[in-house]
């Protein structure tokens, strides 16, 4: 396959990924700013979305005060950020538009149709909640058509390649703006709240219930979302997928390996055999800041290797 | 100016035999049945992404060509004497582009002016003395036709360097079996499908014979910013090959390979939708940012086969197209079967004197403009756009060429107001190899929208139509309805 379809496919994974996590950051974030008591306390779930999101220093540029709606309009559709709703579709559909023969017309469908009504839709207020679940399905909707009808050669690897690349960095950043909240001794009302909030951002509340049939409890959320392989949005499983993907890719071409086989291959290894106490112990702050800088890493290393030798 | 219509003649004139079915279709059928399949129509088109980009006039870069819902139709012996001429015309064109960077035979007869060939701006003096594989130059041409009565076909231009289009005569036809599957049972249509797997062949033919039984072939594109970008990626996707950009490719001692996710894969044919200006950087434009360094060198060595090769241009431009039937008669020894306009060349003392005493009758175009745009329709046009002209004319006469309004022919079309006649033009692709010319039955009919006007042009708001050739030659005679 091309240097540049694989390009194009790899980053149209992750740009419909990062739309439906933001979308999921900002169900999330409304329910739990409508739940806060205090006053004022619902500002800081929508500062901590952006800094989870990395789109602080962004928004800082072009808003002095930090509302619900200059937060939900920047990572909706300002232009200007990149990584909001609008803008990941727009590149996702440019990509999918530049590499059109490499996708279904199923894909190309969802994805279109999204994108022709997405440009008039209205998400401020009342609308919001719908306009999230609906950003949601489409993306469903376009991995669902991704994974009925794609023939499973290099085009579907590099999309799912950056589908699970993207959703591993989004956990780990998820998790790392929540850090202090699963430390130990954190408890009580507030913490409670924050951890059910952390859980249906990954859409995994009941998943915890089914996994460990006990409440909730702060060390079993942090494994939960980092160690255990039932959860598909966990590192772990985040990783093993990439790690499986990258394999089949390098099977697919007589064994060429680099290191971006390699480094997914650790990582894997680390989180597989990895046990939760040792990692609080040596605090989640740095664990997460060391995942996510591994993960971009792995990312260029993927470039370096099949898109940009 | 009374146009010929190709259904009938006036609204209760007799219906052309070609057209029974439809005419009968058009009278019972009720106009919001016919607008309800327009907008259908219009939201497949725009679901499947088929769009023609306009950058740079404001609004949404992203337009759709129109498509008109009822269809041209043409007999089976109109089309056989049509595309005995067109494949008399490309023949000859080729042999003209092959003596031209070759022995200039037809120059040094004086059949020719050579300052119109060896002066032209066109011309590649980096393709003298060598001859692409096979001595084919244009393999894929795009002629226009267009028709002023029952039996009168003119050609009105060539399109011998990288014509576009031809997806839209594919998607027509099938949006034609997905919307009207009944109408079209009705009729016998020879089919058009079969293009991408002629085209695909006529490319293989070009390889260089070094590149075995399977060369590997890619459609060179500008990007998706390109307006027909929809129409590279569609060739590609149906022939089965990548559709690339100049990144993709490179070149490494005078071989030209693509960078794949398994490492350089070498190329053997190219069929490329780009100008010869932005080629190769090396040999042309420096500041192309789209072509290959290398690539005119690796061509010349004989190492990938370019399609269709550089220096067409000199076989299209409107200046020379005034010397097709010669070089008919010149290399084929044949009468032209095709008629051209006639055209005035305003450089020509005495052509340029009649132009400027009848610029209300004439039209008037840029000999190197393409797509409508450099254009002035006489009858239609205002007296200080015609004094414009004339004072254009009189700076640079070499620029402009003439030609008589023709009453082009119309077809039922459906607009805002109903069904009424608007003109139309077709334009057939004719594939060459050095056997053999291949022409699917049809091609693409435009049709201008707007009353009364002649541009059909895409880019100047025009529309499309599904054009039928039917399996055989209808009953003569009218059929009232």
């Amino acid at each position: 396959m091309l240097s540049r379809t694989a390009d194009c496919l790899f980053w149209l994974g992750r740009y419909t990924e990062r739309a439906a996590n933001v979308a999921r950051g900002l169900s999330v974030t409304l329910r739990m700013a409508s739940l806060s008591s205090e006053l004022g306390a619902e500002l800081d779930a929508w500062r901590s979305l952006l800094v989870a999101s990395g789109c602080a220093p962004g928004f800082d540029a072009k808003h002095a005060e930090t509302t619900q709606e200059n937060v939900v309009d920047f990572l909706v559709r300002d232009p200007d950020n990149l990584s909001g709703i609008i803008p990941c579709f727009a590149a996702a559909r440019h990509n999918a538009r530049t590499v059109r023969t490499a996708l279904t017309v199923d894909m190309w469908g969802a994805l279109n149709d999204t994108w022709n009504q997405i440009r008039a839709a209205e998400f401020q207020g009342e609308k919001l909640p719908g306009f999230l679940e609906w950003v949601r399905e489409r993306v469903l909707l376009f991995n669902g058509a991704a994974q009925d009808t794609m023939l499973r050669g290099e085009p579907w690897l590099f999309v799912q390649l950056g589908t699970a690349l993207e959703r591993a960095d989004n956990t780990a950043r998820l998790l790392d703006v929540k850090h202090d909240l699963l430390g130990p001794g954190s408890q009580g009302t507030v913490a409670y709240g924050q951890w059910q909030a952390i859980l249906q951002s990954v859409s995994a509340l009941r998943a915890y219930h089914w996994v460990y049939r006990d409440r909730l409890e702060a060390k079993r959320i942090a494994e939960l979302l980092i160690l255990r392989p039932e959860l598909p949005r966990s590192l772990v499983a985040c990783f093993g997928r990439v790690l499986e993907v990258l394999e089949r890719i390098a099977a697919g071409q007589g064994g060429r390996r680099g290191e971006c086989h390699r480094l997914a291959g650790e990582l894997h290894a680390r989180l597989a055999y990895g046990r939760i106490g040792d990692i609080l112990e040596g605090g989640l702050h740095a664990f997460l800041t060391d995942m996510i800088g591994r993960t971009a890493r792995l990312g260029a290393e993927i470039e370096a290797f099949y898109i940009r030798p | 100016m009374r146009a010929f219509d190709e259904m009938r003649q006036g609204p209760e004139g007799p219906v052309r035999g070609a057209y029974a079915e439809v005419a009968a279709w058009l009278a019972r059928t009720p106009a919001h049945e016919l607008e309800a399949k327009r907008a259908e129509a219009e939201l497949l088109f725009r679901r499947i992404g088929i769009t023609f980009a306009v950058y740079g006039e404001g609004g949404d870069p992203e337009r759709l060509i129109p498509f008109d819902i009822i269809p041209r139709i043409l007999g089976r012996g109109e089309w056989e004497r049509l595309s005995a001429g067109l494949a008399q015309r490309v023949r000859a064109l080729n042999a003209f582009l092959a003596d031209c960077y070759g022995p200039q035979e037809m120059l040094k007869a004086g059949r020719i002016p050579a300052r119109l060939v060896t002066g032209n701006e066109l011309f590649r003096p980096e393709m003298l003395g060598f001859t692409p594989p096979g001595g084919v130059y244009t393999h894929i041409a795009g002629i226009d036709l267009v028709r002023t009565g029952p039996d009168e076909f003119y050609v009105l231009e060539d399109n011998a360097r990288t014509p576009s289009g031809v997806s839209y005569m594919l998607e027509n036809r099938e949006a034609m079996l997905r919307l009207f599957p009944k109408l079209v049972a009705r009729h016998r249509l020879l089919p058009v499908n079969r293009y991408p797997e002629d085209l695909l062949a006529t490319l293989k033919a070009a390889a260089p014979e070094r590149a075995g039984p399977d060369p590997t072939v890619v459609v060179l594109t500008p990007g998706s910013f390109n307006s027909a970008y929809y129409e590279h990626c569609f060739l590609a996707d149906e022939m089965g090959v990548e559709v690339v950009e100049g990144a993709d490719l490179f070149v490494e001692n005078e071989v030209v390979f693509m960078r794949t996710t398994a490492g350089p894969r070498r190329v053997d044919v190219i069929y490329r939708r780009i100008d010869d200006d932005f080629l190769d950087p090396l040999a042309f434009r420096p500041d192309s940012m789209l072509g290959v360094p290398g690539l005119m060198a690796a061509y010349r060595a004989g190492n990938v086969a370019l399609c269709n090769a550089p220096g067409c241009g000199i076989a299209d431009d409107k200046a020379v197209y005034p010397y097709v039937p010669e070089m008919i008669r010149f290399y084929l020894g044949e009468e032209p079967k095709l008629a051209n306009v006639p055209t005035y060349l305003c450089e020509r003392e005495e052509d340029r004197a009649y132009v400027l005493a009848h610029l209300d009758e004439l039209v008037v175009k840029l000999a190197q403009g393409s797509g409508g745009y450099g254009m002035m329709i006489g009858p239609h046009a205002t007296a200080a756009e015609r004094a414009e002209f004339a004072a254009r004319i009189r700076a640079r006469p070499a620029d402009y060429i003439a030609q008589p309004t023709l009453a082009l022919s119309t077809v039922p079309t459906l607009c805002a107001s109903g069904i009424a006649p608007r003109h139309v033009d077709l334009r057939p692709f004719v594939l060459s190899t050095k056997d053999e010319v291949r022409i699917v039955p049809g091609g693409l009919t435009r049709v201008a929208l707007r009353e009364g006007s002649l541009v059909v042009n895409s880019s100047q708001g025009g529309g499309t139509k599904d054009t039928w050739v039917l399996e055989s030659d209808p009953g003569q005679g009218g059929v009232a309805c």
